[in-house]
């Protein structure tokens, strides 16, 4: 009985209800324990396994038993034709990806925001955000059968005017095209979610005001929709540039063949060749790895000048 | 109600000036031409896995299916690979997830919760993993080191907790399960671990919903750890298969026809593999289809709790 009106009574001393806690706390930790001993194994160990980047992996002597060979790897990488090549179309696709991709939504989302029709606008919300659960080997198997030089439906289109059908795939000079607007086309409506989210916590009274006074629907965009989602823009767009050179392995290689490979070989497809083809296991987590310090650099680059810029930091 | 809506209208069509009229009229056309260039490769791939196989090759099929037949169906149900593989990746699926709620619900609550003491230890843990990993190689040695290649739990046991999704969650527990809820429970008797099973979980039907629509379909449509870790065929979850199947299109058609006939006979075989890969595009999406318009409310709400914490 006594206890229970310490517990209630606001000047209770400190100690027992830190004993109290701390035991109430312990089916809490055991509620983290499950995930943190998983994490631990697969993503702590491999931390620490990286340093076969810096070891000659030998598979009997296993990683702490392999040979020290400090930065040979990352020389070798530096050196090789490889390295300009991979990181500049990683570079360039993950730019264009970014130029195109992160402006899109946000418009996106204005104009589904200022538009009148609501009903209409639910079936275009609705009808957009349905690519983004289609899978990538889906989304790239739709595009080659698409641009099939034979069967496909866009160069039946151009033979239909005479003219001599493409084979899209095959020419690097469409790969990066091909590649950043599919990205667009599925994941427009789905990136603009969170903006139209952050759209319609807008007080009306403000759009009510600005139209009392004469202000068109273009203005009441630039002046007060803009502005808001202005914040969340900036977060996302700082997270982009953070990954900046690690888009997805999955969409490139799927669209990879021995025809546009100079345009397609980014480096995360390449860590995957190098290490799990040619079984160079030394060599790929150093590839992988010099990718991660890059992006972490980026990362803290791109977050210093949001915070002078805007006053918007991640961190 | 309904008087008030209708007054807003009238009120919107006076103050409507020239230039709003003019940019609304813009709005529609071009939200209009949006939505076509989304729909129609959609809507086009399923009156194309209906239509005849020489119509699709030909290009009739324009509007409407051509030749409406579903042998292009029957020839995926006739694919054992494809059949088998299916039933794998439900497996997979239905597991990866079971895994994923088990452990990210619980670490969600008790990060939600205020007083919890290995909150920021915890907190930092995870987030450390956001922006620095091993990489492919090393995660692979430590699979491989577990003896976990070539097994299911390669593809769910590494992936198990996605920093993001649990956030999601933390921050529904967060704003849904109050402290003083469980301090009432507590008066009665109630441990913090009956009181998530019994008490916080019934109420939180709808974030449950949100992480098992975001685990399962990346479940369903991811082939990266497939890829990596799997070896035998008849392991392979679907994805794997459609990889072979649409992007590097190994069907068994290398015999070289002779007659005029069996030329024909391969070539109307041809057509119809076309055919099927559109049929398979659409059996491939079903699970995620039907579950579209659920999926679709859901997620939206998982973004909007996830931008809260913004």
């Amino acid at each position: 009985m006594k206890t229970k009106v310490n517990k209630t009574g606001s000047v209770q001393p400190k100690k027992k209800s830190f004993l109290q806690t701390l035991k109430k706390d312990w089916s809490l930790w055991t509620f983290c324990i499950p995930g943190m001993i998983l994490t631990f194994i697969f993503s702590y160990i491999p931390m620490y396994g990286v340093q076969i980047a810096f070891r000659k992996f030998n598979a009997k002597a296993g990683i702490w038993g392999s040979k020290w060979v400090g930065l040979q790897y990352f020389e070798r990488f530096i050196n090789s034709p490889y390295f300009e090549r991979t990181i500049a179309n990683t570079l360039i696709l993950s730019l264009y990806s970014l130029i195109v991709g992160f402006p899109i939504p946000i418009i996106l989302a204005l104009m589904l925001n200022s538009f009148r029709h609501k009903r209409y606008r639910k079936v275009i919300q609705t009808v957009t955000y349905a690519p983004n659960f289609i899978s990538t080997i889906v989304m790239c198997g739709m595009l080659i059968l698409f641009m099939s030089p034979t069967v496909g439906i866009i160069n039946n289109v151009i033979k239909s005017f005479g003219f001599e059908p493409i084979n899209f795939m095959a020419k690097k000079e469409y790969w990066r095209h091909i590649y950043v607007w599919s990205g667009v086309w599925q994941g427009m409506g789905w990136s603009s979610v969170i903006y139209f989210a952050a759209l319609s916590g807008i007080s009306p009274e403000l759009h009510e005001a600005a139209k009392c006074d004469g202000a068109t629907k273009f203005q009441l965009i630039r002046y007060i929709d803009l502005p808001s989602i202005l914040p969340t823009a900036t977060t996302l767009l700082i997270m982009n540039c953070g990954s900046i050179l690690s888009i997805g392995f999955e969409k490139a290689y799927a669209l990879q063949n021995d025809l546009n490979l100079s345009v397609s070989e980014i480096i995360s497809t390449y860590v995957y060749k190098v290490g799990l083809i040619d079984n160079n296991m030394s060599y790929s987590s150093a590839i992988g790895l010099f990718n991660t310090i890059v992006n972490m650099v980026m990362l803290i680059v791109v977050n210093k000048a949001a915070d002078k810029l805007s006053g918007d930091a991640l961190f | 109600m309904k008087k008030k809506e209708k007054e807003i209208i009238v009120e919107k069509k006076i103050k409507r000036c020239k230039e709003d009229v003019i940019f609304d009229t813009i709005l529609f056309i071009v939200l209009t031409l949006i939505l076509i260039i989304v729909a129609y490769p959609l809507w086009w791939v399923i009156i194309s896995s209906v239509s005849a196989p020489a119509a699709v090759s030909g290009g009739r099929v324009v509007w409407l299916p051509v030749g409406f037949n579903l042998n292009g169906y029957k020839e995926v149900f006739e694919n054992d690979q494809v059949v088998s593989s299916f039933i794998n990746s439900v497996i997979y699926t239905v597991c990866g997830v079971l895994v994923n709620l088990a452990v990210t619900l619980p670490t969600a609550y008790a990060l939600s919760r205020e007083k919890f003491s290995g909150k920021r230890f915890i907190t930092m843990f995870y987030i450390i993993t956001m922006f620095f990993g091993g990489g492919l190689i090393p995660t692979y040695l430590v699979v491989k080191g577990c003896g976990l290649l070539n097994t299911m739990w390669a593809l769910i046991l590494p992936g198990c907790l996605s920093v993001y999704n649990m956030i999601v969650a933390r921050t529904f527990f967060k704003s849904n399960i109050s402290e003083e809820l469980y301090e009432a429970a507590e008066i009665d008797g109630c441990t913090q671990g009956k009181f998530f099973f019994q008490i916080a979980l019934p109420l939180s039907g709808a974030i449950t919903a949100i992480m098992v629509l975001y685990y399962g379909v990346g479940h369903w449509n991811s082939y990266f750890s497939a890829l990596v870790y799997l070896s035998d065929q008849d392991k392979y979850p679907l994805q794997l298969v459609l990889r072979s199947i649409l992007i590097t299109n190994q069907t068994a058609l290398s015999q070289t026809a002779t007659t005029a006939e069996a030329r024909a006979a391969l070539q109307e075989k041809k057509q119809l593999i076309e055919v099927m890969k559109y049929s398979l595009i659409i059996i491939s999406s079903i699970p995620v289809l039907i579950l579209y318009p659920f999926i679709q409310k859901h997620f939206v709400k998982g973004v909007m709790v996830g931008s809260v914490k913004g």
